[in-house]
């Protein structure tokens, strides 16, 4: 091997930064996991629901957003967005807009996947459980509430959280919309000094060591 | 909203002597050759790493193991900037100096096939295993009983039915190979999100370019599923899953 590598340029200055860019990579994750979550129980039950309309909006957003690449949709919200949100609210261009329709893009595309994953879980509970409580006199709403979606949810909780460490690796698609995220960072920060290679190398180190323990974690949670 | 539109922008010319549905076209074709070439490597070394995962050969199974996670576990454009940026300078033997030497098309549409075949090998690896794990073990008991090898039974009685279960997965994998070939966009290939970007800038009409690129890729996921639809019809076995 003809090159040699040399990490000297992660100076504790460089960590710093990264650290920040880790601190968005993070704080996307958390909204969007929160958001989508929302969201996407929300279309899984417009899905399940008996309104025609409601299940065709539902299974149409699904598709939508299933069959179109993130970046696309980052990209979406990211150049058109803005324009239509200064045009209708009169607001100036700032930064600020840049985070706020990434956040809006992943939250979108992300209740898109949870709420497949959400729709597979009420499905699994029995169907004795919907009509014991309707036996009990539980109108729908509170059905959902109190007896199907915990129950939905607890079969759930591995695939929603390997759907999480999926949006995690994901948001370092913001590079697209050159918003400063941990991976964005790294590459400037190689750039800058020369040393794309080991700030790659770097970043994927660190990428794989997050992804690997929350898989680890996933993965006793699901055995217990 | 004072936004004019104008679908017919696509047939206006170009800078280089072609429509805008040129460009379109273009990076349709590159989106599609990229994804159907990562399937290909996807799936023989997929398959290949599925079989290791699952011998008995402790060695082997680790070493498919150990690839899934390290694959499954960084992310796709980190993966693609260190096979474009990283791999050239650190192949020994020269390889690196003959990839450089390619044409900067060429560069990248290599480095993004393998980026995306590796990656979604994976992937493919994990699906094989399920598959070969949810047929009774029974199977393969009888396989050996009857006298195959371990080979001739996975060649004439796992994989054959591990296969029609694992079809509505393959195909999202599948799926997932065209969406994911919008990352290579990332590294310079014109492919079908990059020439959206394009048709952005040049056109100064963004919503009827994305709401194009938009329905291309709806275009190629209701394509694939069709034919994977026919496929799964095909071999569907009477009595077995998926059939009717």
């Amino acid at each position: 091997m003809s090159y040699q590598f040399d990490f000297s340029a992660i100076t504790p200055a460089a960590v710093q930064v990264l650290g920040h860019g880790m601190l968005i990579s993070l704080q996307i994750t958390a909204t969007a996991i929160a958001f989508g979550i929302v969201w996407g129980t929300l279309l899984a039950m417009m899905r399940l629901s008996s309104s025609k309309p409601l299940q065709w909006f539902a299974t149409g957003y699904v598709n939508l957003f299933r069959s179109i690449p993130l970046v696309m949709v980052l990209l979406w919200f990211f150049l058109i967005v803005p324009q239509l949100l200064q045009k209708v609210f009169k607001l100036s261009a700032s930064n600020d807009l840049r985070m706020t329709s990434a956040l809006v893009a992943f939250s979108l595309f992300e209740a898109a996947y949870y709420s497949e994953i959400i729709r597979a879980g009420i499905k699994s509970v029995a169907r004795g459980q919907l009509a014991a409580s309707f036996a009990l006199g539980l109108t729908y709403l509170q059905t959902m509430r109190l007896i199907i979606l915990p129950q939905a949810f607890r079969n759930m909780v591995p695939l929603l959280l390997t759907q999480g460490i999926i949006l995690f690796q994901d948001t370092s698609l913001v590079y697209v919309s050159a918003l400063a995220d941990f991976f964005g960072r790294a590459y400037t920060i190689g750039e800058r000094d020369g040393r794309i290679i080991e700030l790659l190398f770097f970043a994927g180190a660190v990428y794989f060591v997050i992804c690997f323990s929350i898989s680890l974690l996933v993965k006793r949670t699901v055995k217990s | 909203m004072d936004y004019r539109w104008n679908w017919s922008v696509f047939l206006h010319q170009a800078a280089d002597n072609q429509t805008y549905v040129d460009w379109l076209l273009s990076g349709l074709s590159i989106t599609l050759a990229l994804g159907l070439s990562a399937w290909l490597i996807a799936l023989t070394l997929g398959t290949l790493l599925g079989i290791m995962r699952t011998l008995p050969n402790r060695w082997l199974s680790g070493i498919a193991a150990t690839y899934v996670e390290l694959f499954r576990n960084v992310p796709l454009l980190v993966q693609i900037f260190i096979w474009y940026f990283a791999m050239p300078e650190i192949l020994p033997f020269g390889m690196g100096e003959a990839i450089k030497s390619l044409s900067p098309l060429a560069q990248q549409f290599t480095t993004a096939m393998l980026c995306l075949g590796f990656f979604t090998a994976a992937r493919v690896c994990e699906q094989v295993r399920s598959g070969i794990r949810a047929l009774p073990p029974g199977q393969k008991n009888a396989g050996l009983a009857m006298g195959f090898t371990l080979g001739q039974t996975y060649r004439y009685v796992l994989l054959p039915m591990s296969f029609r279960i694992i079809l509505p997965p393959l195909t999202s994998e599948f799926l997932n190979i065209f969406k994911n070939s919008a990352v290579a966009s990332t590294i310079g290939l014109l492919e079908l999100a990059a020439q959206g970007r394009q048709l952005v800038d040049y056109t100064a009409q963004p919503y009827e370019a994305f709401i194009a690129v938009t329905l291309t890729y709806m275009l190629i996921n209701i394509t694939v599923m069709t034919l994977m639809r026919w496929l799964e019809g095909r071999v569907a076995l009477p009595g077995f899953v998926g059939s009717k």
